[in-house]
């Protein structure tokens, strides 16, 4: 009896010794790529000198941050972060439902799996290729709108990429392109989940299809938006790296409207000058964003705690 | 009643048509523009019914500049090997956290959690792989910083090892005999190949997709990745028409008008050539990731 115990033991011993080893590359990665940059945000209080490295830089105390928030930067990128994201989030709610609930009429299968491959597409090319693209649209000397659209019609030729008054615009109408598959199947499983015989019920009394829909479907995808919702929400202090940076081109006359955390803190950090606000606007990022994550979390986790993150 | 039902069915059909061709519109274009010919750009510009039609951006692209060829070599290696460390590593994690019998697992997850909410930002992340270790041009940059594990992929397959392989399977294996990691070679990652696959399929796109990591660690052209060497054509496009800055000859050769679009064509055609068959797995990696992490 004794020692079956003892080897039990011995077994478990081993299973653990294996499990650790199996976790080994995985930590140390997550050590270096995660933990250590981490305790690298203290750089944000240090006036930076390279060649000191980062503990050996001169403390500046809250410098950056001050001259962070002494420039109209500060609330340039954090209300453009903001409103882009606060759009982004409704638009893709709404188009998401609405594809989803549109998609899930069409009888054929044939037809439904071709529309919901095509709508996915964009998904796979990277903002480069999106950036491509949309300069093939807007060129000021070769794109298609000034040469195929607006000569045509013998308006004048419009010089978008430093015109700031289209670029929300054209940002939203292009983050909408490339994630509207997206959106569409987060949403498919539950209109297709719903069950039928309530539809059923509808039309019986009398219901037309678009009732039974904002009657039905609407209602019952409720939860899911909402949860789905907010989970965006946690992540609204970060921005579409690519999408702000590559679509605009770097267009200078356009960072009234495109500039957003994500871009500022990388040109600031490629330009030596700027690297401490750099430093500052990384840092407020990360904390600000960790709060919001929080606390949107807790708000998922109260409607609904399966959503919920932890 | 049955009409009216007809009526949105139609409704439906041609409304989801038109977001398609929307979808598509963007994508003709730059295909189209890639075989037109030069003169043709210069004037009518980009166009979805050029005047003169043209092989001559593709006999450039495939004939003088090895430059294309060889980022587009790096790009494959890069994903294949990146693709392949990545799922070893993060099968690896997830694993022994799927496992309710390990003491340990409340800590490692947590640490493996953490990740998801909070990160120490682009600033100390450049710092970290540029001067503690140092991964700048070398095709290392390409897949460690970033992609090579997410905290997300580990605890969506450890989810699907703790949901989706009974543990009773587990158990009648060690009293068989087996080891744990014979149990996992053998048992668990057989059974698990769908989340390997739509992982994977994530994953590998994310690699090939990726032009960050580049635009962070790569200074020398000739290690561009595919990705990169577009990234920097568009870049030099920009100043170019801006007229703001002389363009040093020693730089990436810069591809006329037509040219350019063909580069970024082949890009994207092995990928819409290749998408049909692993979109199925492409969708399901999206949302099992997006609706429960």
């Amino acid at each position: 009896m004794k020692t079956k115990t003892v080897k039990v033991k011995k077994k478990r011993k081993e299973s653990e010794i294996v499990f650790l080893l199996m976790l080994l590359p995985g930590v140390i990665y997550l050590i270096i790529n995660n933990y250590l940059p981490m305790f690298g945000l203290i750089i944000a209080f240090k006036k930076i000198n390279f060649s000191k490295g980062i503990l050996g830089s001169d403390w500046a105390g809250f410098d950056n941050f001050k001259f962070l928030f002494k420039t109209k930067d500060a609330w340039i990128i954090t209300r453009n972060t903001l409103l882009y994201n606060i759009v982004f989030i409704v638009l893709n709610l709404v188009l998401g439902v609405l594809f989803a609930i549109v998609l899930n009429e069409i009888r054929s299968n044939v037809l439904k799996k071709s529309y919901q491959t095509i709508l996915l597409l964009p998904q796979v090319v990277s903002m480069v290729i999106v950036a491509y693209m949309a300069y093939s649209f807007l060129s000021y000397e070769n794109g298609f709108i000034n040469n195929s659209i607006l000569k045509p019609l013998g308006m004048k030729e419009v010089s978008w990429y430093k015109e700031p008054k289209y670029w929300p615009f054209i940002l939203t109408f292009i983050q909408a392109w490339k994630s509207i598959g997206f959106n569409t199947i987060l949403f498919l499983a539950s209109v297709v989940g719903i069950d039928t015989s309530l539809y059923e019920a509808a039309e019986v009394d009398g219901a037309t299809r678009v009732q039974q829909i904002m009657k039905i479907t609407v209602p019952l995808l409720k939860p899911t938006m909402i949860v789905l919702g907010l989970l965006s929400v946690g992540k609204i202090f970060y921005s579409d790296f690519g999408l702000f940076l590559q679509v605009p081109m770097s267009s200078g006359s356009l960072f009234n409207v495109t500039q957003t955390i994500d871009t500022y803190v990388y040109r600031g950090m490629t330009s030596v000058t700027n690297i401490g606000m750099s430093s500052a606007a990384a840092f407020y990022q990360s904390f600000v964003g960790f709060l919001v994550v929080l606390g949107s979390n807790a708000l998922v986790r109260k409607l609904d705690s399966d959503s919920a993150l932890f | 009643m049955k009409k009216r039902n007809r009526g949105f069915q139609i409704f439906s059909i041609v409304f989801l048509a038109i977001a398609c061709i929307m979808i598509i519109i963007p994508f003709l274009l730059l295909i189209i523009s890639s075989f037109t010919d030069e003169n043709a750009l210069m004037t009518d510009g980009y166009s979805f019914f050029p005047k003169k039609w043209s092989l001559g951006a593709y006999e450039y692209v495939f004939g003088s500049s090895g430059m294309i060829v060889k980022s587009y070599g790096y790009s494959v290696i890069v994903t294949a090997v990146g693709t392949v460390l990545s799922l070893v590593i993060t099968g690896l994690m997830a694993y022994p956290l799927s496992r309710k019998d390990f003491r340990y697992r409340n800590f490692f997850t947590f640490m493996v959690f953490f990740t998801m909410l909070f990160n120490g930002g682009l600033v100390s992340q450049y710092i970290m792989w540029t001067q503690l270790i140092v991964v700048k041009n070398t095709i290392l940059a390409y897949i460690i910083p970033n992609l090579l594990m997410s905290g997300f992929n580990v605890m969506i397959i450890r989810n699907f090892f703790s949901n989706d392989i009974p543990f009773e399977i587990i158990e009648a294996a060690k009293i068989d005999g087996s080891g744990e990691f014979n149990t996992f070679l053998k048992i668990v990652l057989p059974m698990s190949k769908p989340i390997f696959a739509a992982i994977g399929i994530l994953t590998a796109l994310g690699y090939w997709n990726n032009w960050t990591n580049g635009l962070y660690f790569i200074t020398k052209p000739e290690l561009y990745t595919f990705q990169n060497l577009l990234n920097r054509m568009i870049q030099q496009v920009n100043f170019l028409s801006s007229g703001s800055t002389v363009i040093n000859s020693s730089q990436v050769k810069i591809p006329s008008v037509g040219i350019r679009m063909a580069i970024a064509t082949i890009g994207v055609v092995p990928l819409m050539v290749m998408y049909p068959f692993f979109q199925k797995y492409f969708a399901k990696g999206l949302t099992v990731g997006a609706v429960k992490g």
